[in-house]
Protein backbone atom coordinates (compact mmCIF):
# COMPACT_ATOMS: atom_id res chain seq x y z
CA UNK A 1 0.00 0.00 0.00
CA UNK A 2 1.32 3.42 -0.83
CA UNK A 3 0.49 6.92 0.34
CA UNK A 4 -1.63 7.61 -2.77
CA UNK A 5 -3.88 4.63 -1.92
CA UNK A 6 -4.94 6.15 1.40
CA UNK A 7 -4.44 9.89 1.04
CA UNK A 8 -5.80 12.27 -1.61
CA UNK A 9 -5.40 16.00 -2.12
CA UNK A 10 -7.95 18.67 -2.93
CA UNK A 11 -7.35 18.45 -6.68
CA UNK A 12 -8.20 14.74 -6.58
CA UNK A 13 -11.40 15.45 -4.67
CA UNK A 14 -12.42 18.23 -7.06
CA UNK A 15 -11.82 15.92 -10.03
CA UNK A 16 -13.99 13.18 -8.48
CA UNK A 17 -16.66 15.32 -6.82
CA UNK A 18 -19.39 14.16 -9.23
CA UNK A 19 -18.22 10.55 -9.49
CA UNK A 20 -21.14 8.44 -8.20
CA UNK A 21 -18.72 5.74 -6.98
CA UNK A 22 -16.86 8.23 -4.77
CA UNK A 23 -18.58 9.21 -1.53
CA UNK A 24 -17.16 12.23 0.25
CA UNK A 25 -17.90 12.13 3.98
CA UNK A 26 -17.39 14.91 6.53
CA UNK A 27 -16.76 13.89 10.16
CA UNK A 28 -16.16 16.65 12.70
CA UNK A 29 -15.73 16.99 16.43
CA UNK A 30 -18.10 19.95 16.09
CA UNK A 31 -20.93 17.97 14.55
CA UNK A 32 -22.73 21.18 13.49
CA UNK A 33 -19.90 22.34 11.19
CA UNK A 34 -21.48 20.42 8.30
CA UNK A 35 -24.73 22.36 8.69
CA UNK A 36 -22.93 25.62 8.01
CA UNK A 37 -21.25 24.35 4.86
CA UNK A 38 -19.27 21.43 3.46
CA UNK A 39 -17.61 20.18 0.30
CA UNK A 40 -20.20 19.80 -2.45
CA UNK A 41 -21.78 16.33 -2.53
CA UNK A 42 -20.34 15.43 0.88
CA UNK A 43 -22.54 13.54 3.32
CA UNK A 44 -22.14 13.77 7.09
CA UNK A 45 -21.35 11.11 9.66
CA UNK A 46 -21.88 12.29 13.22
CA UNK A 47 -19.18 10.63 15.32
CA UNK A 48 -21.33 10.81 18.48
CA UNK A 49 -24.77 9.99 17.20
CA UNK A 50 -23.89 7.61 14.36
CA UNK A 51 -20.77 5.81 15.58
CA UNK A 52 -21.38 5.28 19.33
CA UNK A 53 -23.77 2.84 20.95
CA UNK A 54 -26.51 4.98 22.55
CA UNK A 55 -26.32 3.14 25.89
CA UNK A 56 -23.05 1.25 26.43
CA UNK A 57 -19.63 2.85 26.00
CA UNK A 58 -18.80 1.08 22.75
CA UNK A 59 -19.18 1.32 19.02
CA UNK A 60 -22.34 0.53 17.10
CA UNK A 61 -22.35 -3.18 16.27
CA UNK A 62 -21.92 -4.71 12.84
CA UNK A 63 -25.65 -4.52 12.04
CA UNK A 64 -25.70 -0.90 13.21
CA UNK A 65 -22.78 0.00 10.97
CA UNK A 66 -24.49 -1.72 8.03
CA UNK A 67 -27.68 0.26 8.68
CA UNK A 68 -25.72 3.52 8.94
CA UNK A 69 -23.79 3.09 5.70
CA UNK A 70 -26.86 1.82 3.87
CA UNK A 71 -28.82 4.91 4.93
CA UNK A 72 -25.96 7.21 3.90
CA UNK A 73 -25.97 5.65 0.43
CA UNK A 74 -22.52 4.10 0.73
CA UNK A 75 -22.00 0.83 -1.13
CA UNK A 76 -19.40 -1.85 -0.41
CA UNK A 77 -17.51 -1.07 -3.61
CA UNK A 78 -17.61 2.73 -3.23
CA UNK A 79 -14.49 4.78 -2.62
CA UNK A 80 -15.02 6.68 0.63
CA UNK A 81 -13.10 9.93 1.10
CA UNK A 82 -13.16 11.23 4.67
CA UNK A 83 -12.35 14.74 5.80
CA UNK A 84 -13.05 16.93 8.79
CA UNK A 85 -11.94 19.70 11.08
CA UNK A 86 -9.32 19.52 13.84
CA UNK A 87 -6.64 18.40 11.40
CA UNK A 88 -8.68 15.31 10.47
CA UNK A 89 -8.79 13.88 14.03
CA UNK A 90 -12.34 12.61 13.73
CA UNK A 91 -11.99 11.82 10.04
CA UNK A 92 -9.02 9.61 10.99
CA UNK A 93 -11.14 8.05 13.71
CA UNK A 94 -13.86 7.31 11.12
CA UNK A 95 -11.19 5.95 8.73
CA UNK A 96 -10.00 3.53 11.40
CA UNK A 97 -13.63 2.65 12.19
CA UNK A 98 -14.37 1.93 8.49
CA UNK A 99 -11.30 -0.33 8.44
CA UNK A 100 -12.42 -2.00 11.68
CA UNK A 101 -15.59 -3.08 9.86
CA UNK A 102 -13.67 -4.07 6.74
CA UNK A 103 -14.46 -1.34 4.19
CA UNK A 104 -11.94 -1.83 1.38
CA UNK A 105 -11.44 1.54 -0.25
CA UNK A 106 -11.16 4.44 2.21
CA UNK A 107 -9.04 7.54 1.84
CA UNK A 108 -8.40 10.73 3.80
CA UNK A 109 -8.37 14.20 2.28
CA UNK A 110 -4.92 15.51 3.27
CA UNK A 111 -5.30 18.60 5.44
CA UNK A 112 -9.02 18.06 5.87
CA UNK A 113 -11.47 20.88 6.18
CA UNK A 114 -8.90 23.36 7.46
CA UNK A 115 -6.62 23.25 4.44
CA UNK A 116 -9.65 23.34 2.15
CA UNK A 117 -10.82 26.52 3.92
CA UNK A 118 -7.37 28.12 4.12
CA UNK A 119 -7.05 27.56 0.35
CA UNK A 120 -10.42 29.34 -0.05
CA UNK A 121 -12.00 26.42 -1.93
CA UNK A 122 -15.77 26.20 -2.47
CA UNK A 123 -18.06 25.03 0.32
CA UNK A 124 -21.83 24.70 -0.06
CA UNK A 125 -24.86 24.27 2.22
CA UNK A 126 -26.87 21.96 -0.08
CA UNK A 127 -27.22 18.42 1.25
CA UNK A 128 -26.85 15.74 -1.46
CA UNK A 129 -29.31 12.91 -1.89
CA UNK A 130 -27.92 9.42 -2.27
CA UNK A 131 -30.05 6.33 -2.81
CA UNK A 132 -29.94 3.87 0.08
CA UNK A 133 -27.77 0.77 -0.33
CA UNK A 134 -27.67 -2.71 1.22
CA UNK A 135 -24.27 -2.39 2.88
CA UNK A 136 -22.65 -5.56 4.23
CA UNK A 137 -20.01 -5.01 6.93
CA UNK A 138 -17.43 -7.55 8.09
CA UNK A 139 -16.95 -8.58 11.71
CA UNK A 140 -14.72 -6.16 13.65
CA UNK A 141 -11.03 -6.68 12.90
CA UNK A 142 -9.42 -7.32 16.31
CA UNK A 143 -5.94 -6.67 14.89
CA UNK A 144 -6.33 -2.89 14.94
CA UNK A 145 -8.25 -2.23 18.18
CA UNK A 146 -6.70 -2.43 21.67
CA UNK A 147 -8.58 -2.85 24.94
CA UNK A 148 -7.51 -1.90 28.46
CA UNK A 149 -5.97 -5.29 29.29
CA UNK A 150 -3.86 -5.09 26.13
CA UNK A 151 -2.52 -1.77 27.38
CA UNK A 152 -1.75 -3.00 30.90
CA UNK A 153 0.02 -6.05 29.41
CA UNK A 154 2.01 -3.84 27.05
CA UNK A 155 3.65 -1.86 29.87
CA UNK A 156 7.39 -2.38 29.62
CA UNK A 157 7.15 -4.76 26.67
CA UNK A 158 5.43 -3.24 23.62
CA UNK A 159 5.52 0.29 22.21
CA UNK A 160 2.99 2.52 23.92
CA UNK A 161 2.62 5.83 22.15
CA UNK A 162 0.74 8.58 23.97
CA UNK A 163 -0.17 11.14 21.31
CA UNK A 164 -1.67 13.80 23.57
CA UNK A 165 -0.04 17.17 24.10
CA UNK A 166 2.97 17.27 26.47
CA UNK A 167 0.89 18.99 29.17
CA UNK A 168 -1.76 16.26 29.07
CA UNK A 169 0.96 13.57 29.14
CA UNK A 170 2.71 15.10 32.15
CA UNK A 171 -0.55 15.54 34.05
CA UNK A 172 -0.76 19.34 33.88
CA UNK A 173 -3.90 19.25 31.71
CA UNK A 174 -6.68 16.62 31.69
CA UNK A 175 -8.15 17.37 28.28
CA UNK A 176 -7.20 19.13 25.06
CA UNK A 177 -7.13 22.84 25.83
CA UNK A 178 -10.20 23.72 23.78
CA UNK A 179 -12.30 21.80 26.32
CA UNK A 180 -13.08 22.53 29.99
CA UNK A 181 -10.60 20.75 32.25
CA UNK A 182 -12.95 19.34 34.87
CA UNK A 183 -12.74 15.54 34.52
CA UNK A 184 -13.25 12.58 36.81
CA UNK A 185 -10.14 10.60 35.90
CA UNK A 186 -6.61 10.91 37.26
CA UNK A 187 -4.03 12.86 35.27
CA UNK A 188 -0.84 11.30 33.90
CA UNK A 189 0.09 8.56 31.46
CA UNK A 190 0.64 4.81 31.14
CA UNK A 191 4.11 3.89 32.48
CA UNK A 192 6.70 3.33 29.72
CA UNK A 193 4.59 5.20 27.14
CA UNK A 194 6.48 7.62 24.91
CA UNK A 195 4.86 11.01 24.40
CA UNK A 196 4.84 11.69 20.68
CA UNK A 197 2.06 14.24 20.12
CA UNK A 198 -0.03 13.63 16.99
CA UNK A 199 0.78 17.22 15.97
CA UNK A 200 4.41 16.31 15.31
CA UNK A 201 3.20 14.17 12.40
CA UNK A 202 1.36 17.05 10.72
CA UNK A 203 2.18 20.44 9.27
CA UNK A 204 0.44 23.63 10.43
CA UNK A 205 -2.06 23.32 7.57
CA UNK A 206 -3.05 19.84 8.76
CA UNK A 207 -1.35 17.87 5.97
CA UNK A 208 0.76 14.86 6.93
CA UNK A 209 4.53 15.14 6.91
CA UNK A 210 6.54 13.07 4.43
CA UNK A 211 7.15 9.37 5.01
CA UNK A 212 10.84 10.02 5.69
CA UNK A 213 10.04 12.73 8.26
CA UNK A 214 7.49 10.46 9.93
CA UNK A 215 9.84 7.50 10.15
CA UNK A 216 12.53 9.71 11.60
CA UNK A 217 10.06 11.13 14.14
CA UNK A 218 9.08 7.78 15.66
CA UNK A 219 12.53 6.20 15.49
CA UNK A 220 14.07 9.38 16.92
CA UNK A 221 11.70 9.12 19.89
CA UNK A 222 12.85 5.58 20.60
CA UNK A 223 9.95 3.64 19.07
CA UNK A 224 11.20 0.28 17.82
CA UNK A 225 8.99 -0.08 14.74
CA UNK A 226 9.66 -3.82 14.57
CA UNK A 227 7.65 -4.26 17.79
CA UNK A 228 3.88 -4.13 18.22
CA UNK A 229 2.55 -0.67 18.99
CA UNK A 230 -0.51 0.64 20.82
CA UNK A 231 -1.45 4.30 20.37
CA UNK A 232 -3.76 6.15 22.73
CA UNK A 233 -4.93 9.68 23.54
CA UNK A 234 -7.96 10.86 25.52
CA UNK A 235 -10.89 9.28 23.63
CA UNK A 236 -9.16 7.59 20.71
CA UNK A 237 -9.53 10.13 17.91
CA UNK A 238 -6.07 11.72 17.96
CA UNK A 239 -4.55 8.26 18.35
CA UNK A 240 -6.54 7.16 15.28
CA UNK A 241 -4.60 9.92 13.48
CA UNK A 242 -1.33 8.36 14.68
CA UNK A 243 -2.64 4.87 13.88
CA UNK A 244 -3.21 6.15 10.33
CA UNK A 245 0.38 7.43 10.19
CA UNK A 246 1.96 4.23 11.49
CA UNK A 247 -0.31 1.63 9.92
CA UNK A 248 -1.45 3.24 6.67
CA UNK A 249 1.32 5.67 5.70
CA UNK A 250 4.35 3.84 7.12
CA UNK A 251 2.86 0.38 6.57
CA UNK A 252 3.61 -0.95 10.07
CA UNK A 253 1.57 -4.15 10.41
CA UNK A 254 1.10 -4.43 14.17
CA UNK A 255 -0.42 -1.16 15.32
CA UNK A 256 -3.57 -0.89 17.40
CA UNK A 257 -5.62 2.09 18.49
CA UNK A 258 -6.81 2.06 22.11
CA UNK A 259 -10.09 3.96 21.82
CA UNK A 260 -10.85 3.66 25.54
CA UNK A 261 -7.75 5.82 25.93
CA UNK A 262 -7.12 8.08 28.90
CA UNK A 263 -10.79 8.57 29.83
CA UNK A 264 -10.89 4.82 30.51
CA UNK A 265 -7.35 4.15 31.72
CA UNK A 266 -7.27 7.19 34.01
CA UNK A 267 -10.47 5.95 35.68
CA UNK A 268 -9.37 2.34 36.29
CA UNK A 269 -8.83 1.26 39.88
CA UNK A 270 -5.40 -0.12 40.68
CA UNK A 271 -3.53 0.35 37.41
CA UNK A 272 -0.11 2.05 37.44
CA UNK A 273 0.10 5.70 36.39
CA UNK A 274 3.15 7.86 35.86
CA UNK A 275 3.37 11.65 36.05
CA UNK A 276 5.87 13.98 34.44
CA UNK A 277 7.36 14.58 31.01
CA UNK A 278 9.04 12.05 28.68
CA UNK B 1 -21.88 39.62 8.66
CA UNK B 2 -21.94 41.74 11.78
CA UNK B 3 -18.77 43.43 12.98
CA UNK B 4 -16.27 41.89 15.37
CA UNK B 5 -17.12 41.90 19.07
CA UNK B 6 -14.47 43.16 21.42
CA UNK B 7 -12.78 40.37 23.38
CA UNK B 8 -13.54 36.67 23.47
CA UNK B 9 -16.85 34.82 23.73
CA UNK B 10 -19.33 35.49 26.54
CA UNK B 11 -18.27 33.78 29.78
CA UNK B 12 -21.83 33.17 31.01
CA UNK B 13 -22.11 29.57 32.19
CA UNK B 14 -18.33 29.05 32.34
CA UNK B 15 -16.76 28.14 35.69
CA UNK B 16 -14.15 30.89 35.46
CA UNK B 17 -12.87 30.42 39.02
CA UNK B 18 -11.66 26.87 38.38
CA UNK B 19 -10.48 27.31 34.78
CA UNK B 20 -7.51 29.07 33.20
CA UNK B 21 -9.04 30.73 30.17
CA UNK B 22 -7.37 32.26 27.14
CA UNK B 23 -9.73 33.84 24.65
CA UNK B 24 -10.09 36.67 22.19
CA UNK B 25 -10.82 37.49 18.60
CA UNK B 26 -9.15 37.55 15.20
CA UNK B 27 -9.82 40.52 12.94
CA UNK B 28 -8.63 42.03 9.69
CA UNK B 29 -9.31 45.77 9.32
CA UNK B 30 -11.69 45.52 12.27
CA UNK B 31 -13.80 42.78 10.70
CA UNK B 32 -13.89 39.20 12.02
CA UNK B 33 -11.85 36.65 10.08
CA UNK B 34 -12.78 33.07 9.49
CA UNK B 35 -9.80 30.88 10.34
CA UNK B 36 -8.13 28.89 13.08
CA UNK B 37 -6.25 29.63 16.29
CA UNK B 38 -3.64 27.24 17.69
CA UNK B 39 -2.42 27.20 21.27
CA UNK B 40 1.28 26.34 21.66
CA UNK B 41 2.85 25.57 25.02
CA UNK B 42 6.01 27.09 26.53
CA UNK B 43 8.12 24.73 24.41
CA UNK B 44 6.31 25.73 21.21
CA UNK B 45 4.45 22.40 21.08
CA UNK B 46 0.88 22.24 19.77
CA UNK B 47 -1.66 22.00 22.57
CA UNK B 48 -5.00 22.75 20.92
CA UNK B 49 -6.63 24.39 17.94
CA UNK B 50 -10.09 25.86 17.36
CA UNK B 51 -11.86 27.42 14.40
CA UNK B 52 -12.88 31.04 14.96
CA UNK B 53 -16.59 31.69 15.43
CA UNK B 54 -18.70 33.73 13.00
CA UNK B 55 -17.68 36.77 15.04
CA UNK B 56 -13.98 35.87 14.88
CA UNK B 57 -13.80 34.69 18.49
CA UNK B 58 -11.96 31.78 20.13
CA UNK B 59 -11.43 30.28 23.61
CA UNK B 60 -9.05 27.83 25.26
CA UNK B 61 -9.04 26.17 28.68
CA UNK B 62 -5.36 26.03 29.53
CA UNK B 63 -3.17 25.96 32.62
CA UNK B 64 -1.33 28.85 34.30
CA UNK B 65 1.78 29.92 32.41
CA UNK B 66 3.05 31.47 29.20
CA UNK B 67 1.51 30.34 25.92
CA UNK B 68 1.66 31.30 22.26
CA UNK B 69 -1.45 31.83 20.15
CA UNK B 70 -1.03 31.28 16.41
CA UNK B 71 -3.78 32.57 14.13
CA UNK B 72 -4.01 30.73 10.79
CA UNK B 73 -6.18 32.51 8.23
CA UNK B 74 -6.17 32.46 4.43
CA UNK B 75 -2.91 34.11 3.41
CA UNK B 76 -1.54 34.92 6.87
CA UNK B 77 -0.12 33.44 10.08
CA UNK B 78 0.24 35.63 13.19
CA UNK B 79 1.71 34.70 16.61
CA UNK B 80 0.90 36.34 19.96
CA UNK B 81 2.32 35.52 23.41
CA UNK B 82 -0.05 35.42 26.37
CA UNK B 83 0.30 34.80 30.10
CA UNK B 84 -2.64 32.91 31.59
CA UNK B 85 -3.74 32.53 35.19
CA UNK B 86 -6.43 30.55 36.91
CA UNK B 87 -9.63 32.38 37.76
CA UNK B 88 -9.40 35.04 35.07
CA UNK B 89 -9.81 35.11 31.32
CA UNK B 90 -6.74 36.37 29.47
CA UNK B 91 -8.12 38.38 26.52
CA UNK B 92 -6.09 38.59 23.32
CA UNK B 93 -7.07 40.63 20.27
CA UNK B 94 -5.25 39.39 17.17
CA UNK B 95 -5.19 41.62 14.09
CA UNK B 96 -3.98 39.90 10.92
Amino acid sequence: MSRSDVLVDAEWVEAHIDDPKVVIVEVDEDTSAYDKNHIRNAVRIDWKQDLQDPVRRDFVDQAGFEALLSAKGIGNDDTVVLYGGNNNWFASYAYWYFKLYGHEDVKLLDGGRKKWELDSRDLVAAVPERAATGYQAKAQNPDIRAFRDDVVNAIGSLNLVDVRSPDEFSGKLLAPAHLPQEQSQRPGHVPTARNIPWSKSANDDGTFKSDDELKELYEGEGVDLSKDTIAYCRIGERSAHTWFVLHELLGQPNVKNYDGSWTEYGSLVGVPIELGAN
Amino acid sequence: MCGAKAGGPDLAGVDVASETIIQGSVTRDGEPVSGYVRLLDGGGEFTAEVPTSATGQFRFFAAPGTWTLRALVPGATVDRTVVAQQGAAAEVAIAV
